[in-house]
């Protein structure tokens, strides 16, 4: 009882960020409804038994990537968007289909009945369990995606920086 | 006790909100997030899965999802501040080229 208490009250938060994501329309208040939702998923990970999960979310999503996101909002001064022809066309199109699709999959879902119910804590996701698993079978995609991170980093440092300055180096007066 | 089925009704609701706003905004960094509320969501599912069939390797696959969406993140904001820096706008609907 007290876990489907608290499994509401962080699922209502979640859905109240994500329904006030679509509503606002100036980016840093998406933004930051959008850190409300991923905190609250972190407990919702909690109560899951997914310790570690849920911190890296508050550390990595909620923390770094967000700041990424506000970061850019403020240096490009983004102000309100404006409503074009594609938006209302967007909407006309796009708001029938995707409520389709949303009702026929909670249709599906809530009308299977081998679904049982999870208790709270249910698998203790802790560092130790997690980090066994992650060195031994998952040790080739952990390197890819070390590799891809670093890509990653290279890609926006060069599509960042501005036109010409990679390929000049740095400047002289520098060193 | 909740039923797995509750999980992954959230989760379908973030997906679905994620992709309504991928349709609706005209922002390019609005629709950049909602593509960050998409991975959300299916992470709820995986963490949910996971605890369902007693497999911890959902809980790592989360981890791959964050590491792409951080890189997917770095690159796109950048491309971003690029697109903002020659046109001087965040409507997607302004932004029909390709070429800088």
């Amino acid at each position: 009882m007290f876990h489907l208490i608290l499994f509401l009250f962080f699922g209502a938060i979640c859905v109240a960020g994500a329904v006030n994501l679509l509503v606002q329309s100036h980016p840093i208040n998406s933004a930051l409804s959008l850190i409300a939702v991923m905190a609250s998923l972190a407990a919702e990970y909690l109560l899951l038994g997914a310790e570690f999960v849920a911190a890296v979310q508050v550390i990595v999503y909620a923390g770094a990537i967000m700041v990424l996101f506000v970061i850019t909002i403020m240096l490009l001064n983004a102000g309100k968007e404006e409503r074009t022809k594609g938006s209302r066309v967007a909407i006309l199109i796009g708001v029938p289909g995707v409520l389709i699709g949303g009702v026929l999959v909670a249709w599906t879902l809530l009308h299977r009945s081998d679904m049982q119910s999870v208790p709270i804590g249910a698998l203790r996701g802790d560092p130790r369990a997690i980090a066994r698993l992650l060195f031994h079978q998952f040790l080739l995609p952990f390197e890819v995606t070390s590799v891809l991170i670093l890509i990653a980093i290279m890609g926006a440092v060069v599509l960042a920086s501005p036109p010409g300055a990679v390929a000049r180096g740095p400047r002289k007066d520098e060193g | 006790m909740v039923p797995l089925s509750y999980y992954l009704l959230l989760s379908g609701i973030l997906f679905v909100c994620g992709v309504l706003g991928f349709l609706i905004k005209r922002n390019i960094i609005t629709i950049f997030m909602s593509i960050e509320l998409m991975l959300n969501g299916v992470n709820l599912s995986f963490v949910a899965f996971a605890a369902h069939w007693h497999a911890l390797s959902g809980q790592v696959f989360v981890f791959f999802v964050m590491v792409v969406a951080a890189a997917e993140a770095a690159v796109g904001l950048a491309i971003i501040i690029a697109v903002y820096r020659t046109r001087e706008t965040l409507n997607v609907d302004r932004v029909n080229l390709l070429k800088l």
